[in-house]
């Protein structure tokens, strides 16, 4: 009873703190500062359409880096905490049939959803979309290839070169911008080109591809590292 | 309570899913109950995120033919929450999936998902 007395006083402070920071004041009229900037200033200085985009890749690349590392490092956690386990002990698993319509319908659909995310993370720059959805839309591919095949076997190696490949040369593509233009990840070092065509944007569809790819592998890795504990008795 | 605008609504749900999520987190006493509050409030704040971003009457921050380049500051919404949005949410994604390999590992050592009964670490 105390306790849930407690739970209640915890609830009901969050949400007068939350309610006077947020809830009472309605919409701002017009963009603050820093938002006005990006607005004006964006189509100049990166050339990027997606302004979502040119915020995420150079006004704050920075961050961009620290979650990608974010997410190498908890897909790494992962395979490390299933693999010790997966090496003890080694039973072939029976596992139900997937149905017929699952598995047609997975070998002609996967293609398109991999050609989709590649679509997606190239034109981040242009509509909505980069490197992030792109490569969970990849994944999810993956997962309906692994739904229509459950014991289907991974290549971990490719995942791995993918990965390495790609986080390389993003890192690569930032001290570019160091040595050649403005700063770390600047993308000038490229012409910036016509604003709102595909070749535009200097180095931001690179390292959006980039991005995306290795956004793919890590998400494909994990999934990939659940599925096979999941064959084994638990 | 005569203009009601869109964040606000916005708003208000997401900190009410913040509330529910954080209601699991401290009450339930199953880990994948808690990991599924932790979505929640993820989930929650992430709404209320971009709500406070939003502009009464603006566009999407995308320069296509619906905004004129030169007068895009005047409109479209504030492009950074989205962008930082966009972050969390991958973070999120990892995190949830880490904790969910955790609760894996702690169901294979003890059999059980009750946070009752890991008290080797309660003196």
């Amino acid at each position: 009873m105390l306790k849930k007395i407690f739970f209640l006083l915890v609830l009901a402070g969050f949400a007068v703190m939350l309610f006077n920071a947020y809830g009472l004041s309605g919409p701002d009229q017009q963009l603050n500062d820093v938002a006005a900037h990006y607005a004006e200033k964006g189509p100049q200085e990166v050339g990027a359409a997606n302004l979502v985009a040119s915020v995420i890749v150079t006004y704050r690349g920075l961050d961009t880096l620290g979650e990608v590392t974010i997410l190498f490092l908890a897909a790494s956690i992962i395979g490390f905490f299933l693999k010790a386990r997966r090496d003890n002990q080694r039973a072939p698993k029976q596992v139900r049939k997937t149905s017929e319509i699952l598995e047609t319908a997975a070998k002609v659909i996967t293609p398109v959803i991999f050609l989709f995310g590649i679509y997606v993370f190239i034109n981040g720059h242009l509509t909505p979309g980069g490197g992030f959805q792109g490569g969970a839309i990849i994944a999810s591919g993956l997962v309906l290839m692994l739904l229509a095949n459950p014991v289907k076997k991974i290549n971990h190696n490719i995942i791995r070169v993918i990965e390495s490949i790609s986080g390389f040369s993003f890192i690569l593509l930032g001290i570019f911008g160091l040595l050649l233009a403005g700063g770390f990840l600047d993308n000038a070092f490229l012409p910036l080109g016509d604003f709102g065509t595909l070749l535009s944007a200097g180095a931001v569809p690179l390292i959006y591809i980039f991005i995306g790819l290795k956004v793919g592998a890590e998400l494909s890795g994990i999934v990939s590292n659940l599925q096979e504990t999941q064959k084994e008795q638990i | 309570m005569e203009h009601i605008s869109l964040s606000q609504i916005a708003i208000v749900a997401g900190i009410l899913l913040i509330l529910i999520g954080l209601w699991a987190i401290i009450s339930q006493r199953n880990i994948i109950k808690m990991i599924i509050g932790f979505s929640l409030f993820d989930t929650g704040i992430h709404i209320v995120m971009v709500g406070v971003g939003y502009v009464r009457g603006k566009t999407a921050p995308v320069l296509d033919e619906a905004v004129n380049v030169k007068e895009a500051a005047r409109q479209i919404v504030d492009p950074l929450p989205q962008a930082l949005v966009l972050t969390a949410i991958v973070i999120g994604l990892g995190i949830t999936a880490l904790m969910l390999a955790y609760a894996l590992r702690l169901y294979q050592k003890k059999k059980t998902l009750d946070v009752k009964k890991f008290n080797d670490l309660k003196w």
